[in-house]
């Protein structure tokens, strides 16, 4: 089960600030994506995520670049590729399905046409057989009269329509590797349900891999087997969904599960939050970048740079709380499991409310 | 009511005589400084209805009122004054924000167009009291919207909507992009702004415990009618349309250890290009009968179970009266508090 498919190393993504320095928007990100799994990306608003799956595909919009990493798809590392190799590698056997529908469905074309145009490009179907290919895309994400619907282009469809036309493009060309930004925020709930069942069939069937990112933990909690937690372009904890929900153990992940709207009382006049902003980019204080808001920061300890701490077999967390054991540790920020020796430190009690302001 | 919506219908001609009915008939009312949450399925009419009220689209039939002006019959000038006092903040953040503009120039754009806002460094403090109001920083004047993540261009787009401290915002899935903790944060400076000025919302979403916690009253959309409306509390303790049973009970839980199937709604929903006779919702209804073919069911008060009318409680359903009792056995989610167990 878990072999390895997609692996990103000490990924990290810059752009120009105007002044002499870069803002490292992802900062030494490093996760693996196995085969047929789902893995989970949360964190704050502006936190790289989308720069992360971006990257994949090196699609990181100018002026920003990867200054630093490796990108491994089935041994072969991405950013080193031709461009000109890169592009069966997009929409082929990487798909993306973008955070923003509406700017990247071409407002010119068809629904339709756009759908056939990729699978034309990436499965060599041609005219009609394209064209029919589009239509039954479209009835996969459930779209009704989906002969119709092909035919209309995207400024006459609903957001959640035109969410839905994304998902179908990206599926339609059997991609080894899914990138979903947000896919289903446009959605209701029943058909919400529904797309994400679909995703999980194509999973099972075809052995597809997943990397979601959503700000959505109850859509975490019921398709990621595992999950990654960034705060300021860094992972900051990584764990099994089970675990991560039941044993947070880095307090941003603590304040976050403290924020659900389902965790306050109903009588509750306002929701708790973590107070304060993250850290601009550019002015990223040393050591961890969530201690100016960190409810459990420790002076004098928290501006050192971060610990890699492996709290269980696969939980893992950087965070000063958890001292790393004095056993000799592999050195570097990577956040695999499995590659970091098991740590014998326990999880901290979590903390409830975040500090938040009830 | 600040707000009234009567039987508004906003049709899209197709060609080949066919026509997308998107609006189909709907009537609400928002009362100053309410907030009245609105859900549906993708493609219900939601934002239709949103962009209607505001003239943004024609309306095909039907009546808008706010604050006593019939908003359809407004002159150009008269427009624009209502346009002050009624902002929107749009579903799709990437492609509402002018991407030629600074942030800075976005938020103060309607303060310049309506002449208020005083003098220009007035202007910027306000901006950045804006910015920050939604957690952003000030420096964030200077920069474009593509620089910004998703959610971040989100709350530039709220931000905008506060400037110039309208009586009422049509909010399209205001927060949908945001993380929990800012989606909390954005939340609670619309309730204080609503608590403090007594600014009305009408609160398009998908979160059905958000909803839940930010609206006075919520209504249920399908396939461009609202088939239920109750106050908050009662739509989630008692519902009384089938539909919105559905939509409770396919919410996700944020615990992995009570994942479970999702039971999602049998079949696909019709297309408001060929809608269904009778009740719009019966192809689907696991409670339809012979008689949802025949007569489309109106929207009336149900009857509480003391058999009293329950004046605020409005569902279109031929069985809202007789539909089974709705609990916590059937909904496993109950009003129980979904939180993580520790
Ligand atoms: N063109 C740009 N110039 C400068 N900074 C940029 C640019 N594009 C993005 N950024 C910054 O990069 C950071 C990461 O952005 P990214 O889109 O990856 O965030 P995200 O985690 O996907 O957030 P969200 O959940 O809001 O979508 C943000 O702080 C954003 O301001
Ligand atoms: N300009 C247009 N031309 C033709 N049809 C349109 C146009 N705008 C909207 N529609 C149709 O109107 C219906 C309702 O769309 P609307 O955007 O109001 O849905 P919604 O409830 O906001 O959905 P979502 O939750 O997916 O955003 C859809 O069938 C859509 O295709
Ligand atoms: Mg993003
Ligand atoms: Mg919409």
């Amino acid at each position: 089960m878990a072999e390895p498919l997609l692996e990103i190393e000490n990924l990290t993504v810059a752009f120009p600030t105007g002044r002499r320095e870069m803002a490292r928007v992802v900062d030494g990100v490093s996760l693996t994506l196995n085969r047929g799994e789902t893995l989970g990306v949360v964190g704050e608003s502006g936190s790289g995520k989308s720069m992360t799956a971006l990257s994949i595909l090196r699609l990181v919009p100018e002026p920003g670049r990867i200054v630093q990493g490796t990108i491994t798809l089935e041994g072969r590392d991405l950013l080193a590729l031709p461009e000109k190799a890169m592009r069966p590698v997009r929409g082929g056997k990487i798909a993306m399905i973008f955070q923003d529908p509406m700017t990247s469905l071409n407002p010119v074309f068809t629904v339709g046409e756009q759908i056939a145009e990729a699978v034309r490009i990436h499965r060599g179907l041609r005219g009609a057989g394209a064209q029919a290919e589009a239509v039954e895309a479209l009835r996969r994400v459930h779209i009704a009269l989906p002969e119709r619907r092909a035919r209309q282009y995207p400024h006459e469809l609903s957001g959640g329509m035109r969410q839905r036309v994304m998902i179908a493009m990206a599926l339609a060309c059997r991609p080894d590797v899914l990138l979903a930004d947000e896919p289903t925020t446009a959605l209701d709930v029943t058909v919400q349900a529904q797309i994400l069942a679909l995703i999980g069939e194509l999973r099972r069937d075809t052995g597809m891999a997943v990397l979601l990112i959503t700000h959505d933990l109850g859509v975490v909690a019921e398709t990621c087997e595992r999950v990654v937690v960034l705060y300021a372009g860094q992972v900051m904890e990584q764990a099994d969904a089970t675990t991560l929900f039941s044993r947070p153990a880095h307090p941003y992940t603590q304040g976050l599960l403290a924020s659900l709207p389902e965790a306050v009382p109903e009588d509750a006049k306002r929701l708790p939050f973590i107070p304060g902003q993250p850290p601009s980019a550019a002015q990223a204080p040393t050591g961890c970048p969530f201690r100016p808001r960190c409810p459990r920061a420790m002076p004098g300890v928290c501006e050192k740079p971060l610990p890699t701490v492996t709290l269980a077999p696969g939980h893992v967390v950087r965070c000063h709380l958890y001292p790393p054991p004095p056993a000799p540790t592999n050195g570097g920020a990577r956040m695999d499991a499995g590659n970091v020796p098991s740590g014998t430190v326990p999880a901290g009690t979590p903390i409830r409310g975040g500090g938040g302001g009830l | 009511m600040l707000l009234s919506v009567e039987d508004l219908h906003v049709h899209f001609p197709l060609g080949r005589g066919q026509v997308v009915r998107a609006v189909d008939g709907v009537s609400f009312g928002i009362g100053r400084g309410e907030t009245l949450g609105l859900v549906g399925e993708s493609g219900c009419g939601k934002s239709t209805t949103g962009r209607a009220i505001l003239r943004l689209v024609p309306a095909t039939r039907g009546r808008v009122m706010f604050d006593g002006r019939d908003v359809f019959a407004l002159g150009t000038g008269e427009l624009r004054a209502l346009r002050r006092r009624m902002q929107i903040v749009f579903q799709d953040p990437f492609a509402s924000l002018s991407p030629r503009l600074s942030v800075g120039q976005i938020v103060s754009e309607p303060l310049e167009i309506h002449g208020v806002g005083g003098a220009p460094r007035e202007r910027d403090e306000k901006v950045a009291a804006l910015l920050d109001s939604v957690g952003l920083p000030r420096e964030a004047s200077r920069r474009f919207p593509h620089e910004f993540s998703g959610g971040q261009r989100q709350r530039i787009g709220i931000a905008r909507a506060l400037a110039l401290d309208p009586d009422l915002i049509l909010l399209d899935e205001p927060v949908s992009a945001l993380d929990i903790s800012v989606r909390a944060q954005v939340v609670n400076l619309l309730q204080d702004l609503q608590e403090r000025r007594g600014i009305a919302y009408l609160f398009v979403g998908h979160d059905l415990s958000l909803i839940r916690h930010v609206a006075h009253r919520v209504a249920v959309m399908y396939l461009g009618r609202i088939v239920e409306i109750a106050p908050a509390h009662a739509l989630y303790a008692d519902p009384r349309h089938p539909y919105t049973r559905s939509l409770l009970l396919a919410v996700p839980v944020p615990d992995p250890a009570r994942r479970r199937e999702r039971a999602p709604l049998e079949g696909d929903p019709p297309s408001p290009i060929d809608i269904p006779s009778g009740c719009r919702f019966r192809t689907r209804c696991p409670h339809a009968q012979e008689i949802c073919a025949r007569e489309d069911p109106p929207l009336v008060p149900v009857l509480g179970a003391d058999g009293q009318v329950r004046p605020e409680h409005l569902s279109a359903c031929h069985f809202a009266n007789s539909l089974p009792v709705w609990n916590n056995a059937t909904n496993p989610e109950g009003p129980q508090p979904a939180v993580p167990s520790r």
